[in-house]
């Protein structure tokens, strides 16, 4: 037997790129959050972050390329194991009883589904960046350099609510299709065993929520005002002060 | 006590089948669930009806004959117990109640409430064995088998073989018969030089023989009336792995 045949044609290889590929993913979402977490710190933290990882420049789509490979093996494996799921009973019961699935785990295509349209919407909006007019992309001097202002877009981004509900279903419905695929890898690659099966779903559910909790964090907190833009020349243009010490411009107000 | 019986009557694998409701009357809550059928079945015998069609041999939960969806639940409402071991009790006077066949391409229906699981019998032909030169019995002892691997061996040896976790599965799919079956063998030292082969092949043949894949949903396992664990789906799942990887790079046959 060859790879390809192992990983694409046998019921149990598919389950492993579905293993594999939601590892990957999983990985990935991690070090995306704690990489967006940076909104909390002094603007120029996430703006050099981002502009370290735009100055990658090939590397950056060496791994764009391998997320992109990454997501077409998880969901054109997972049609292919909805089809053939639905293939393997083409007469259903008039009332089958559910014993013991959890919701997330009977719902993963459609979690699945919206996640996909999520993160179509998501790069369109902070990646390619036309979802909005230019007012809703800034720029900023990092170090003397004109560089994509990240902060504030992402804040005037979030404060749009009805982005911010999106962006908060959306990430719910990520945490819940990971509640049971976190739990369900190890199962499949065979690293589950009873001893710990039942703290791994309690660790898969308790890792969904921290990870949702991180998200809406990061959307919420523009959103009630408690991250604000701080783009200097934003602001002004705005007809608000930038510091409360500032002696160039005219928009000052006194401290007090 | 008296029920009512919302059966699926399906004369073979080519015509349509529908529901019959029958009233069963008169029961002692002691019988068990095929006694009952066999009580209606007299009644339709007497009345001039084909009987209802369903299986059955041991009625001791120990054949894995016995089939029937009841009320949507595999082998009806109780927890580890075939449908041969269910009692009336375990029902409500006047109950309605749901009968229909395990439903799965890979096991086409036959007759009314009878599934044709002939499909198990093909993956265990591919692989649910061990190859031993026959003769004279071995010397006990002559082959050490670890206290825990006889453990694991007996639990997945448990499995009858009934076809509850196919019913039960929303995918209809095979992997805790077939990974009892080959777990019980893998685990011990008699079944370690076809390890590989086994696997491969009871795999390939459970997906030719069209059943879904396992979304880790363990229905399986609640349904199956020897409660087989689906620990052994992961076992499984290590050993598929292992051995491919293996195959990837076996040398060619000369
Ligand atoms: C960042 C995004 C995503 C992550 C982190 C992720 C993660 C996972 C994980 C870990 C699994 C469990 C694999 C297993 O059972 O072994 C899984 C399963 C699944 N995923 Fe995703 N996924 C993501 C996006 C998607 C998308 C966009 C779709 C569909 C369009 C999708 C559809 C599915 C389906 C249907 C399953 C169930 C497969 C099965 O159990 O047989 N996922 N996902
Ligand atoms: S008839 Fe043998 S197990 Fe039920």
């Amino acid at each position: 037997m060859n790879i390809f045949h192992t990983l694409f044609k046998t019921s149990i290889g598919k389950k492993i790129v579905m293993a594999v590929t939601g590892f990957i993913l999983i990985g990935f979402i991690v070090g995306h959050l704690v990489g967006n977490l940076q909104i909390f710190s002094h603007p120029d933290k996430i703006n050099e972050y981002a502009h370290f990882l735009q100055s990658l420049g090939p590397a950056l789509w060496l791994v764009r390329a391998f997320l992109l490979l990454t997501v077409v093996l998880h969901i054109g494996v997972a049609i292919a194991l909805v089809l053939e799921n639905k293939a393997a009973r083409p007469q259903g019961y008039a009332g089958q009883k559910t014993l013991k699935a959890s919701y997330a785990s009977r719902t993963m295509r459609y979690s699945g589904v919206i996640v996909l349209a999520f993160i179509i919407y998501h790069i369109l909006h902070f990646t390619v960046r036309i979802t909005h007019g230019s007012e809703a992309y800034p720029q900023t001097l990092l170090h003397g350099e004109v560089v994509a202002d990240v902060h504030s877009m992402m804040v005037l981004g979030f404060q749009k609510p009805l982005v911010s509900v999106f962006y908060l279903i959306s990430v719910g419905l990520l945490s819940w299709h990971i509640s049971h695929g976190l739990a369900s890898m190890f199962q499949s690659l065979g690293l589950r065993s009873r001893a710990w099966s039942s703290a791994l779903q309690k660790l898969s559910v308790v890792f969904a929520v921290v990870y949702f909790l991180g998200n809406a964090a990061i959307v919420v907190a523009p959103l009630s005002g408690m991250v604000k833009v701080q783009n200097p020349a934003l602001l002004t243009s705005a007809g608000q002060p930038c510091s409360t010490d500032c002696q160039v411009c005219e928009t000052r107000v006194a401290k007090n | 006590m008296n029920v009512t019986l919302r059966v699926w009557r399906q004369k073979n694998a080519e015509t349509e089948g529908r529901f019959e409701e029958y009233e069963a009357k008169d029961l002692n809550p002691n019988m068990s669930f095929l006694e009952m059928m066999d009580v209606v079945n007299e009644d339709l015998t007497d009345k001039g009806e084909e009987p209802i069609a369903f299986a059955h041999d041991c009625r001791e939960g120990i054949c894995g004959t016995c089939s029937c969806m009841i009320d949507g639940k595999p082998h009806g409402p109780e927890h580890g117990v075939a449908t041969c071991q269910t009692y009336m009790r375990s029902f409500n006077d006047g109950d309605k109640i749901t009968v229909e066949p395990f439903r799965a391409k890979a096991f086409p229906i036959v007759k009314d409430l009878v599934s044709d699981r002939a499909a198990f019998d093909e993956i265990m032909q591919a692989g649910g064995f061990v190859s031993i030169r026959t003769g004279a019995a071995p010397d006990a002892n002559s082959i050490p088998v670890p206290k825990e691997a006889a453990d694991l061996a007996m639990d997945a040896a448990a499995c009858i073989g009934c076809g509850a976790c196919v019913a039960a599965c929303k995918n209809a799919s095979a992997m805790l018969f077939v990974s009892a079956k080959a777990g019980q063998l893998n685990t011990l030292p008699q079944g370690q030089p076809e390890k590989d082969k086994r696997v491969l092949n009871m795999v390939a043949t459970m997906d030719e023989a069209g059943f879904g894949n396992c979304t880790n949903q363990y229905e399986c396992s609640a349904a199956c009336p020897k409660l087989i664990s689906e620990e052994f789906i992961a076992k499984f799942n290590r050993d598929f792995t292992a051995a491919s990887v293996r195959s990837w790079f076996a040398a060619k046959a000369l």
